[in-house]
Order: structure tokens, then C-alpha cells, then sequence
């Protein structure tokens, strides 16, 4: 066993509940049309004892926080068009991950932070790009590594110019690793920084001032002490003008998870995951709503977070979440859904129909997020379309999540065969990271196959039809379906894990490049490999060394 | 078309109550009795045959005797009884509860070997279809016949396993087993030796003695195997693998002692003489018996190999008798090996113990072979006649491992491409010696009567006397 289970009772276990009550280390404030999440990170705060968060360092806690006040913002203030993420502590934005937590954490540790802090900065301008939620750093101090990253993820970055704050990316040369979270991509593809000049930018570990880095494209703006609070408030200003979020009322609370989480695994109301440590599995179950109609919008608010596309995007979302973090054995998750496909498809109408609406807006974006950590999560996938299940439009995109899909042919009786539907929300309302849909991308963007695929909407089809549409993998018939399953999963469970991530990662994603699909497939490779050599990791490497006064030693070999 | 199950396919795997089974035989033994009457023996489908079939596994069960046409032949299923708490015999998990069903993780190396093993049974059918129409007897026509009914059922006891424990996947491969024919340029059989026609009856008794006693060999390390459904069927056909065997030592027995005495007869061993005689001389046996050792070797594989070690690690293939080894984990000790050096002689290689288990195979079925050949040169010895048979060395003419392409004598010494080259012509039978024994092969069908090349059996079949009937023409 590399990592045994973490007991859910155990203080290890980590959750993501978090309130904007008990943050420990940010300050969420909103006044009409501005959010203020101000960074005060907590030095004897961490999530993990053996290190102080100096310098408004964060570990995974702190993202955390960050993560639940941009859920907050989406839904319990809908009246904001424009975050501003600053800082609550004089002349320091933000220094980055906290580098003793980094030498303390094991690889895997280190690996599934760096996707959670992605994810939630890539989260950052899905908002922005599909919401229209706007976000501005107001850099306030000296700010690097991941400080910077995340002021990258924001629309414009507004940096003081005070003669001595800096900006840099000190990984290179100071940690002898990369600036993962997105930072080497952002300042090329989103900031179009000229190469050469991020090139000696990503080795200078002092960094550079306002000016340079307004002068090199950097930063946006700069502003002197003295203005910055003006100049704040311009850009806001510009900003709140520009930003296209529905104009929307009194918000959503949203209320905490009910959950409960024991040696079978995690259960939910419409998510349940049940656990198989023996075989390494967890079987994700998803279960359909119950209402077959059409809802109004008032009655898609009264409802509010017990809505059920909500409801159920966030326990999903935690479920992944916490497998991710706390299990790392189970290396296969079975998808399978129950429930009537009526309803799935009322609700999917209810989506398309109200989609203007502020709260179905962000419904549908939170479901496109959780959609999309699925694809991102490293673990096998193996869709199960058996007996009772529900895979239809919404729910298909769990199929079409899943690196192998099974569907149950029953010749004998084939009123209890289970069909797969597909409705219009499959063809772009969930993009992936590739900003294709799962059936674009499944079909390499082969418009002849997609457009096969499209005439069939609405339709129920069965194991055969699916087969033959390329919609599922195998379709095993009663008979062969317990062994062939099993076979399945053995065979998968047997290899090695390294070699699936990279092979799963690998084919998930077919087609066009994007922002976000060059962090998850270069970046974030790159920096997983650096993270497991002796130069970043070995004894005399350089995130071991740092603040012990000694000097890294490095194997020059170039590999 | 629906089948009566237990009474058309004798079986001990509760078929009548296996609807997977049922429907996947369904399809698969119409297409197998195509097979059949397409690629298995020429002209005498419709024949009465005096035949053993299996309807059990006890003793009175395997061997049930009677006339049978033999596209009738009911090819059972059939697997020794279980062994109570059986663990798993050698390997990384010896010891642990044997298993029931193919652990996922090894599917596809059972499937591998299962279809591999599966596809000689029929193979060794086309290679000797022709046969029939060459017999020295009909004893001997009988035997034919019976091996190749049971060399059918081996193939349905594997196809049962496929059948059974690997799904969709291990149906199609039961097709393609049916869809691979011997010698097919474009689709040929997975062995390349079962490739060639067996067209006399010489190279069928050393196909029996050698070929078949490789299979044995094989049937004995997967009768090891942790995957017990495959041991149990192993073992049950080991039963009559054995007669296989039966018919190539006495058969080549016979030849022998017909040899003996036209050298009696006319007083001399001279081969023209015996030839003329219509005989097959010493010299003739022995250059088959040089052909058909050394390619049987071959079959077992490299001396060393990963696939072995990892199928010997994973509890998928033990050693033949596994049990009569100490040590089942091999992990720490070595196999002196002998490969050839540099100076034209060979010297002694440490290979990991199981890397070396395709060896370890080998040198098992040579001592077997080798029982049958001192028991001729005894009967050869008794009859006051200065000839030894002699299997060659393991180094001589070896197409696969250390040895592959190394040029040697019949004693494994190393010698020069030349002298090898044109060894070669004296030592594997020629041209000149294929015309002379497919002269001999005359149909003879007359009960009781054989052919001159060969002595009669020194019994018939199931307690029958010699001159039955066991073919109705």
C-alpha cells in the first residue's frame, strides 16, 4: 500500500467545508457591485502542522477558502460584477505557496495541490469568460510565485509602484521547480509577455518593479502608494461597465453539504460513493431528480441550493474532491447513474429554457466545472450503463466523461435494457478544458460522427444503437455482463498507476489547445516530473535546502 | 437449433443449467461440426469406427467403447474432480486459495496460452487428415481416428474455457481457432511445426511419440496452474494424451520389430536390402527420429525466457510435477545453463532459476523420451542385431534460443557450417528416403492384415482381438 486510506474521524482526513464566518485567512466583503477578497493568511493556521504561513503564503487551507468565497460570490452575491483580490496585509500581496509545506509534503501531496489551486484559478476565468464576473488584482505589495499566479488568473492586474515592491516568479532560480500554477502559461498565451523577456524574468528570483513590469506587459496598470486607492477604483469602475452578469437580486445561500462519510464511503442525497478497498474502486452513484417537469423560475429559486442540478454539482464536486485527497489507493471510479431519464430530461429543458436567468446561469457553470475536474481527475473512469440507470443528457456527460463505458445489451427482455438519451445540453453547454464537448472531442472533431450523433437527440437508444453511434465502448449483454465488468476492472485495477495517469491524461483530451489544457498536459507534467527528481526533491535538492542556508546541489546532467 | 445438452454433449460443468455456455455453444458447435467434415479426415466420415468416448470422469466414465460414425462422436466437456482446498502450487502466491475465475490482472496471458495450447488440437486434425487413406491396418486406422476425436475434444476442453471464463473476447477467439487452418498461407496455425502435412504414417507415430509428448509436457505445467478450472481440465486430458503417446511408442515399436525380422528374414542389415524387403531400415528410423526430436524441442521455447519466469511468478504455469520439487518460489537460485562460448565449444551460464522453467521443461521430456528408446534398444539388443537408436543432443538443430544457428553434430559438438550442411543429408531424412517410405504407404483393410513395413500390435483394442473390425468399410 503506498497510502493508507485516511480514516475519515482521523484529523488527516481534509474536507472542503468551509464559511465565510471562519475563514481563517481571507476577508470576503461585498458592496453592491464589488467583492473584496482580501488576503490575511494566518502563520500558525495550516492545514498541516510543521510549517508558518509567513508572508501571506498559502497552502492548500488557504485555497480552500479561496475556493468557498468564489462559490459564494457566484451564488450568494449575484449583484457583484467585479472581485477584487487584494491584500490585507501591508506592502505583501502574496509570496506564494508556503516553500516549507512544499519540502514537508509527499508527491502526491504536492501533485493534487497544485490541481486544486489550478483548478481554482482556471475557475477564475471560466467565471469571468462564461458569467462575466470580472476580477482585478489590486497587487498592493511585493508579489511572487503563486502570488503572482493568481493575480495572472484575474482579468487586469493593478500593480503599486512604490520604488521597492517587485513582481517574480522565483521558482527557477530559487526552489529549483517550476511556477506551476499556470504561471509559465499565463505570461506567454494570456499576457503574450515576449519570450526572451519571461525568459529572464522566470530566472530573476528578486523579480522586477512597477515599472519594468508595466513596461514588459506583466502587470496592466501601475499606481504610486498614494493612488492606488483611486486608481482602484477607476479600474473598478471600467470594469463594472464592461462586466455582462445578469442583473440578479437577492442571492442563494448556500447551505452546507448533508453528508455523511463512513468505512462504506460518502454518501450524499444524490451522490453516493460506496468504496471497495479490496479491489481499489469507488463506485460513484448518481442519482436523477424526481421532478419530470418543466420548473418555473420561481420555482427553480424557491428551491434554491436543494435545486437539484446544484444539489447535486456540489456533492459531486466534493465527492471528487475528497476521494482525490484522502484515496489515493482507489485508483478506478465507476460512474453509474439511477433514476427516471424523464426527468433528466425535463431538467435539461428547465436549463436550456432559463438559461439567461442568473441562477440557472451559474447552475449550469458550476456543473461544467464539476464536469471538467472529472476529466481532469487522475483516475480511471469506467462508465457502467446497466440495469436502472440514468444516463441521459446532462447525466450522459458522465459516459462521456469515462475513458471506458459499458453498456448492458439484454436481448431476452429488453424492456429492462437501460438506453442512454442524449439531449441539447451534450452538444456545448458543458465544455471541456479543451472548450470542445465531450462528443466533439470524443469524435476528434469529425463533424460526420457528431452530426450522426446529433440526429439522435431525443432518442432512447439502446446498447446496440449507442455501439454503433460510438457512444459506448462495449456493450456486453446479460449473460456475459457480471464477468466481463469484473474482467474489466481487474485488468485495469492491475496496472500501474503511473502509466494510466499519463495514458488517460493523454487521450482525454484530443484536439484544440487551450489555456487550460496546456497547464493540465505541459505544465503540470513537467512540474510533476521536477517534483519527483533529486534536483527539486533529493536530499541536497533545492526545495529541500531552502532556508537552511545550504546551497543546492545539482546533478548537471541535462535529461 | 436447440441441443439436448447432457445427452449430445457428455460434460461434468452442469451445462444443462449454464445458459452462457449453452448459447455460446449454440453457435460455436455447429460451426465446429463444419470443421469437422471440411478439414478432418478424408473419406471416412461416414464409417462405423470402433471408438472410445469420454462420458465421465471416474474410471468407468472415461473410456466408454463403441461403434460410431465419427462426425457423431459426442464431444464432451469434461474436468477431473476438484481437489478440496487446493492452494496455489509455486510462484509469488503459493500457498493462497487457487481461483475460481481468471483474476482480471492475468487474462490476458491465460487467454494467450489457452488458445495457443488450443489451437495444436485441431491443428495436428488437418495436418493428418489425409492419413486414412494410408493406413498399414485398421487397427491402425482406428487409432487414427481416435486420436484425432480426442485432439477435437481437447479443443472443445479449451474452448470451454474460453468460453466460459473470457467473454465476448474468449468467443471470438473459439472462432478464430476453428478459422485457422494448417498450413494456410493466410491463415496459417499459430506453431509454425503444425503447419506441415503428416503425410505417412512413420511421421505420424513420431508426431505421436514426440509432438504429442510436448503437449503432454505443456498439459502438465498448466495442470499446475492457480487457475483452477484450467488445472482440472488439464488433468483430465492428460488421460488421453496418453493413449496418444500409446499409439506413437508402439507403433514405432512395431516398425522396429518388423525391421528386426527382415533382417533375420533375409540376414542382413543392409539398408538396400531391408528397403528392398520392404522394410524400413535403422539407419531410415534414425534420421526420422533426429527430425522429429529436435523439432518437438523447439516447441518448448528459449532456454531463457521473461515470459516464462513471469508466468511461473504469476501462479499461471508451474514446472511439470511441480509437486516433486522442494523449493515452489525459485526466486533466489540459479540454472546452470550451457550455451555456446566463443572458442567453438560451450561453457556454463547462471540464469535466474525462473527464467530458465521453458529448461527446466525440456530436459524433463527428454528423460521421457528417452524411456521408449532404451526399451527398442533392448528389443533390438534381444534380437542379436549391432544397432543403437539415440535421440541427438538438445544443442543439434535447434531453431529457437542459444543454441539457434549454431552448428553441431548429432552429439551437440560444435563443428563448421560445412561439415554441418553436409551432416545435414545424413543425418535428416532426404529425399530419397521420403520416396521410399511413401512407397510403403499402401491402404491395407483387410482385418487382421498389415502392412509389410510394420509388425502387428501385440493386442487389440479394449480386450478385442487383433483381426476386429474396427473400422466398418
Amino acid at each position: 500500500m503506498s497510502a493508507a486510506a485516511v480514516s475519515p474521524t482521523s484529523p488527516e482526513y481534509v474536507t472542503f467545508d468551509r464559511h465565510p464566518d471562519h475563514y481563517a485567512h481571507w476577508r470576503l466583503s461585498s458592496d453592491g457591485a464589488v467583492a473584496t477578497l482580501a488576503l490575511d493568511v494566518a502563520e500558525d493556521k495550516g492545514l498541516k502542522p510543521g510549517y508558518k504561513l509567513k508572508l501571506n503564503s498559502y497552502d492548500l487551507g488557504v485555497d480552500i477558502e479561496l475556493y468557498d468565497a468564489l462559490q459564494r460570490i457566484r451564488f450568494e452575491h449575484p449583484q457583484v460584477k467585479v472581485v477584487v483580490i487584494t491584500s490585507a496585509k501591508d506592502r505583501m500581496f502574496c509570496s506564494g505557496a508556503n516553500i516549507y509545506m512544499l519540502g514537508l509534503s509527499s508527491h502526491a501531496w504536492k501533485v493534487n495541490f497544485c490541481k486544486f489551486t489550478n483548478e481554482t484559478r482556471n475557475g477564475i476565468e471560466d467565471s469571468s469568460r462564461h458569467s462575466g464576473l470580472k476580477f482585478l488584482a489590486a497587487v498592493n505589495g511585493t508579489v511572487a510565485g503563486g502570488g503572482y499566479e493568481l493575480a495572472l488568473a484575474c482579468d487586469e492586474i493593478l500593480m503599486v509602484d512604490d520604488r521597492s515592491s517587485t513582481v517574480s516568479l522565483p521558482e527557477v532560480p530559487l526552489l529549483g521547480v517550476l511556477p506551476g500554477t499556470g504561471g509559465l502559461t499565463r505570461i506567454i498565451d494570456k499576457r503574450r509577455v515576449r519570450r526572451d523577456l519571461a525568459d529572464f524574468f522566470c530566472t530573476t528570483s528578486e523579480g522586477v518593479r512597477g515599472d519594468r513590469a508595466k513596461l514588459w506587459g506583466l502587470v496592466d496598470h501601475i499606481a504610486k502608494p498614494q493612488q492606488f486607492k483611486d486608481a482602484t477604483a477607476a479600474h473598478l469602475q471600467r470594469l463594472i461597465d464592461a462586466s455582462t452578469r445578469p442583473a440578479a437580486s437577492a442571492g442563494i445561500a448556500l447551505t452546507p453539504l448533508a453528508r455523511v462519510i463512513d468505512d462504506a464511503g460518502i454518501h450524499y442525497s444524490h451522490v453516493d460513493v460506496r468504496l471497495d478497498r479490496t479491489q481499489r474502486t469507488a463506485t460513484i452513484i448518481v442519482t436523477a431528480p424526481t421532478t419530470a417537469a418543466v420548473l418555473s423560475l420561481a420555482e427553480i429559486h424557491s428551491r434554491a441550493a436543494a435545486w437539484w442540478p446544484l444539489a447535486m454539482a456540489r456533492e459531486l464536486d466534493d465527492a471528487i474532491l475528497l476521494l482525490r485527497l484522502n484515496e489515493l489507493d482507489i485508483g478506478t471510479w465507476i460512474l453509474q447513474t439511477r433514476g427516471d431519464p424523464f426527468a433528466v430530461l425535463a431538467l435539461d429543458a428547465t436549463l436550456e429554457a432559463h438559461q439567461t436567468d442568473w441562477f440557472v446561469h451559474e447552475t449550469i457553470g458550476m456543473l461544467r466545472r464539476t464536469f471538467a475536474r472529472l476529466d481532469v481527475s487522475s483516475r480511471t473512469l469506467y462508465a457502467l450503463l446497466d440495469e436502472g440507470s440514468c444516463f441521459t443528457g446532462t447525466l450522459a456527460e458522465l459516459a462521456l466523461a469515462a475513458d471506458r463505458s459499458f453498456m448492458l445489451q439484454w436481448p431476452d427482455e429488453p424492456e429492462r435494457a437501460p438506453h442512454l438519451t442524449l439531449s441539447h445540453v451534450n452538444f456545448g453547454l458543458y465544455p471541456m478544458v479543451n472548450y470542445q464537448s465531450r462528443i466533439q472531442t470524443r469524435f476528434c472533431s469529425d463533424p460526420v460522427p457528431v452530426a450522426r450523433v446529433h440526429a439522435k437527440i431525443g432518442t432512447a437508444l439502446d446498447a446496440a444503437a449507442a455501439l454503433e453511434l460510438g457512444l459506448v465502448t462495449f456493450a456486453p449483454d446479460d449473460l456475459d455482463w457480471a464477468d466481463e465488468v469484473r474482467l474489466a476492472l481487474e485488468e485495469r485495477t492491475s496496472l500501474s498507476p503511473d502509466a494510466l495517469t499519463g495514458m488517460e491524461a493523454s487521450l482525454r483530451f484530443g484536439g484544440a489547445e487551450t489555456l487550460e489544457t496546456r497547464i493540465f498536459s505541459r505544465l503540470s507534467a513537467w512540474q510533476n516530473w521536477i517534483f519527483i527528481r533529486p534536483n527539486a526533491v533529493g536530499e541536497h535538492g533545492a526545495l529541500k535546502v531552502f532556508g537552511t542556508g545550504r546551497k543546492a546541489q545539482f546533478n548537471w546532467e541535462r535529461v | 437449433m436447440s441441443i439436448n445438452y447432457s445427452e449430445r454433449i457428455p460434460n461434468n460443468v452442469n451445462l444443462a443449467s449454464d445458459r452462457t455456455l449453452q448459447r455460446a455453444l449454440e453457435h460455436w458447435q455447429p460451426r465446429f461440426l463444419e470443421w469437422w467434415q471440411e478439414m478432418g479426415p478424408t473419406d471416412f466420415q461416414g464409417n462405423e469406427v470402433y471408438l472410445r468416448t469420454a462420458v465421465g470422469v471416474d474410471v468407468e466414465g472415461w473410456a466408454s467403447y463403441g461403434e460410431v460414425k465419427m462426425p457423431d462422436y459426442r464431444w464432451g466437456i469434461f474436468l477431473a474432480d476438484a481437489v478440496p482446498e487446493r492452494t496455489i502450487g509455486f510462484g509469488d502466491m503459493l500457498g493462497q486459495p487457487v481461483w475460481q475465475q481468471v483474476p482480471g490482472e492475468f487474462r490476458s496471458q491465460f487467454r494467450r496460452l489457452i488458445v495457443t495450447q488450443g489451437d495444436t488440437e485441431p491443428a495436428s486434425v488437418e495436418q493428418q487428415r489425409l492419413l486414412g487413406l494410408t493406413c498399414p491396418s485398421l487397427y491402425d486406422l482406428r487409432n487414427l481416428f481416435q486420436v484425432n476425436v480426442e485432439e477435437g475434444r481437447h479443443l472443445w476442453a479449451m474452448v470451454y474455457l474460453l468460453h466460459a471464463y473470457f467473454g465476448r473476447d474468449g468467443r471470438e477467439e473459439a472462432e478464430e481457432l476453428l478459422a485457422r487452418h494448417s498450413g494456410d498461407a493466410d491463415k496459417p496455425r499459430i506453431l509454425g511445426t503444425f503447419n506441415e502435412p503428416i503425410s505417412d504414417w512413420l511421421s505420424f507415430f513420431c508426431f505421436t511419440y514426440f509432438t504429442d509428448r510436448d503437449g503432454k509436457y505443456q498439459l502438465k505445467s498448466l495442470a499446475e496452474s492457480a487457475f483452477d478450472p484450467l488445472a482440472r481440465t488439464c488433468r483430465f486430458m492428460l488421460t488421453e494424451e496418453a493413449h496418444h503417446m500409446f499409439v506413437g511408442e508402439t507403433g514405432l515399436s512395431r516398425v522396429i520389430r518388423r525391421t528386426l525380422e527382415l533382417i533375420k528374414e533375409l540376414g542382413t542389415d543392409d539398408s538396400a536390402a531391408i528397403q528392398h524387403a520392404g522394410g524400413m531400415d535403422f539407419p531410415l528410423l534414425q534420421r526420422y527420429l533426429n527430425f522429429w526430436f529436435t523439432s518437438s524441442l523447439d516447441l518448448f521455447g528459449s532456454e531463457v525466457s521473461s515470459n516464462a519466469a513471469t508466468t511461473f511468478a504469476n501462479g499461471i504455469k508451474g514446472r511439470p510435477d511441480e509437486t516433486l520439487y522442494t523449493d515452489h518460489h525459485c526466486l533466489e537460485t540459479a540454472f546452470e545453463l550451457a550455451i555456446p562460448d566463443d572458442n567453438g565449444g560451450a561453457k556454463l551460464d547462471s540464469v535466474p532459476m525462473r527464467n530458465a522453467m521453458n529448461e527446466v521443461a525440456r530436459q524433463a521430456y527428454i528423460k521421457d523420451c528417452e524411456m521408449g528408446l532404451k526399451r527398442w534398444n533392448m528389443m533390438i539388443k534381444r534380437a542379436g542385431v549391432a544397432v543403437e537408436l539415440a535421440l541427438p543432443s538438445s544443442r543439434f538443430r535447434r531453431g529457437i534460443g542459444a543454441w539457434y544457428g549454431v552448428p553441431t553434430d548429432l552429439q551437440g559438438n560444435r563443428i563448421s557450417p560445412e561439415a554441418y550442411r553436409h551432416g545435414l543429408t545424413q543425418w535428416l531424412p532426404g529425399e530419397q528416403d521420403r520416396i521410399h517410405v511413401h512407397s510403403l504407404m499402401r491402404c491395407v483393410t483387410t482385418p487382421g492384415k498389415m502392412a509389410g513395413w510394420i509388425a502387428p500390435p501385440d493386442r487389440g483394442v479394449n480386450n478385442l482381438p487383433v483381426a476386429y473390425e474396427y473400422v466398418r468399410l
